[in-house]
């Protein structure tokens, strides 16, 4: 319904057709979509090599805050404090922070690119998030099963891998991949601080020919990955209620 | 055999396989266990019968080292166990324990919740443990479970599992605390046929239970606790036949009905 009233509504305004020109001139999108796509190709890999980062950071945090032993409090609130203080500032500003202070502490090339320290905040700020996303999912685990795995002589760290972390994981993959939905497009926030991604390069295009369909062609890529994404963790949360929550009734 | 109010044909400690020593136990300010004492000599079968809250479960959660005791001692072998910063592990090898909610892993296969501690905790080959496990499953009627999870099963096989699942260990002594109270009543006699058999096998048994008639027949000697310590102790035919203890009599009056 409102997409249909969009569609015939607005060519209807009075200056659509300026609109029009500027933001969906198919010449202008037939130029710039290889040089975007070749943009884009820096995200996939920033997002690439960020993730298995992310993952081990936030598993480690995650183990360090459910950790038990009286002895290891410090990590515990090493932990804590890291999850607060990575989730507690804007994305952008840890990118602004680690991508244009650390290089400026006067490191050698290859250590000073921008693009490195843009990835390790993002790296960062999304352990952070992940980290309590693993939390959670340890914690559902419930304490019955600890105490069978440690009743059979398990020690505790064997339970955590054997027992507790298989069903922590496999309870969280859905909010796991709702974060990484949003990490691919936290990305292009790397663009601030230098490297031509496509969100910078849109920028250049726009600037070059005065015409703003590169974002619509920048955005129309992001979606093009963002929107099998979503989907894929609607279907795999949809599958773990299912599992979780019986069977449904039919109306 | 003599009888006697607190006790009946109590070995001396240092021959108890499971011996409890004064035992307190408190959970903030609720006093659980007090100042319980118990010696259980090696292939004994004891039960623990009482009311809901008065300590069974924390009893057997004790020997296992699953809880840590404020005063007193367990020993085991009369070596003693509870000692505070001592290994739980080597311990929990040699004292198995089978939980009323089964507490079967559920993203492992049935072989795989016998085997994981086989070959994790005891070092075993994967083929040693598969072979151990499928001995087992064949013995207790389950081979054709062997590769099923445990949601498919139902809950007499599932604590069939849990059982062999302890026993795999080869344990010295197992802990059975209320196995048949999550049970359908139709499903409460395989379970307790398992036991039944276990029996004689030379392996020592504390059983915590609801099932008055299975107390009676299994055990040797059945301890009646009250408010966390052991109100009277006694051969079934005795604590069952003429108990002596006022509150003895009237839990047994009131599970009868
Ligand atoms: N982890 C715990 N934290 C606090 N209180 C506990 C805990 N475990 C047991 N208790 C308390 O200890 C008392 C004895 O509990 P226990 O489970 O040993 O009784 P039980 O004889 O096994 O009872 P039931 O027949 O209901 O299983 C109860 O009052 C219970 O509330
Ligand atoms: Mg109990």
């Amino acid at each position: 319904m409102v997409l249909a009233a969009v569609i015939v509504l607005v060519p209807r305004m009075p200056r659509w057709d300026r609109v029009k020109k500027s933001f969906f001139d198919v010449e202008q999108m037939r130029d710039s979509l290889p040089r975007l796509i070749d943009a884009f190709w820096l995200d996939v890999k920033i997002f690439a090599w960020t993730t298995p980062a992310i993952f081990v950071l936030a598993l480690l945090i995650a183990l360090a805050r459910n950790s038990r032993s009286p002895a290891l409090f410090p990590v515990r609130a090493f932990a804590a404090v890291y999850t607060d203080v990575m989730r507690g500032v804007p994305v952008i500003l840890w990118i602004y922070l680690v991508g244009f202070g650390v290089p400026g502490l006067g490191l050698e090339r290859p250590y000073n690119s921008p693009l490195l320290w843009g990835s390790v905040a993002l790296a960062m700020t999304y352990s952070g998030y992940v980290a309590e996303v693993f939390r959670a999912g340890i914690a559902s685990v419930h304490e019955s099963q600890r105490a069978a795995a440690r009743s059979l002589g398990l020690s505790s760290w064997q339970t955590m891998r054997f027992v507790v972390l298989p069903q922590a994981v496999r309870r969280v993959v859905p909010p796991l991949l709702n974060d990484l939905v949003s990490l691919q497009k936290d990305v292009a926030l790397v663009s601030l601080i230098g490297p031509i991604e496509i969100l910078r390069q849109a920028n250049i295009d726009k600037a070059k020919f005065a015409n703003f369909t590169p974002f619509i062609v920048a955005a129309l890529i992001f979606l093009a990955v963002t929107i099998p994404l979503t989907r894929l963790t609607d279907y795999l949360w949809h599958r773990q209620q299912r599992r979780t929550t019986g069977t449904r009734v039919a109306a | 055999m003599t009888a006697g109010p607190n006790n009946t044909a109590t070995p001396s400690a240092a021959a108890a396989k499971v011996s409890l020593r004064g035992v307190t136990k408190a959970f903030g300010n609720n006093v659980v266990l007090r100042d319980f004492s118990l010696d259980v000599s090696a292939g004994e079968v004891v039960s623990l019968i009482g009311a809901s809250g008065s300590g069974k479960t924390t009893v057997l959660r004790c020997i296992n080292l699953l809880e840590q005791i404020d005063d007193g001692a367990v020993l085991l072998d009369g070596d003693e166990i509870s000692s505070v910063g001592r290994d739980p592990n080597p311990v929990r090898r040699r004292v198995g324990i089978v939980f009323q909610s089964f507490n079967l892993f559920p993203h492992m296969s049935v072989a795989r919740n016998i085997t994981l501690a086989l070959t994790e905790v005891l070092g075993q080959t994967t083929d040693a443990a598969r072979d151990r496990a499928s001995e087992l499953l064949r013995r207790f009627g389950l081979s054709e479970k062997a590769d099923v999870y445990p949601d498919q099963l139902s809950g007499g096989q599932q604590q069939r599992v849990a059982i062999i699942r302890a026993l795999a260990m080869k344990p010295e002594v197992l802990l059975l605390d209320e196995i048949t109270s999550a049970l359908d009543p139709e499903l409460v006699g395989e379970v307790l046929d398992v036991v039944r058999e276990l029996k004689g096998s030379g392996i020592t048994m504390l059983i915590a239970t609801h099932e008055m008639a299975f107390a009676r027949e299994i055990s040797d000697r059945v301890c009646f606790l009250h408010g966390g310590t052991i109100a009277e102790v006694g051969a079934p035919s005795e604590l069952f036949g003429a108990p002596r203890d006022e509150r003895t009599k009237q839990f047994l009056r009131r599970v009868r009905m």
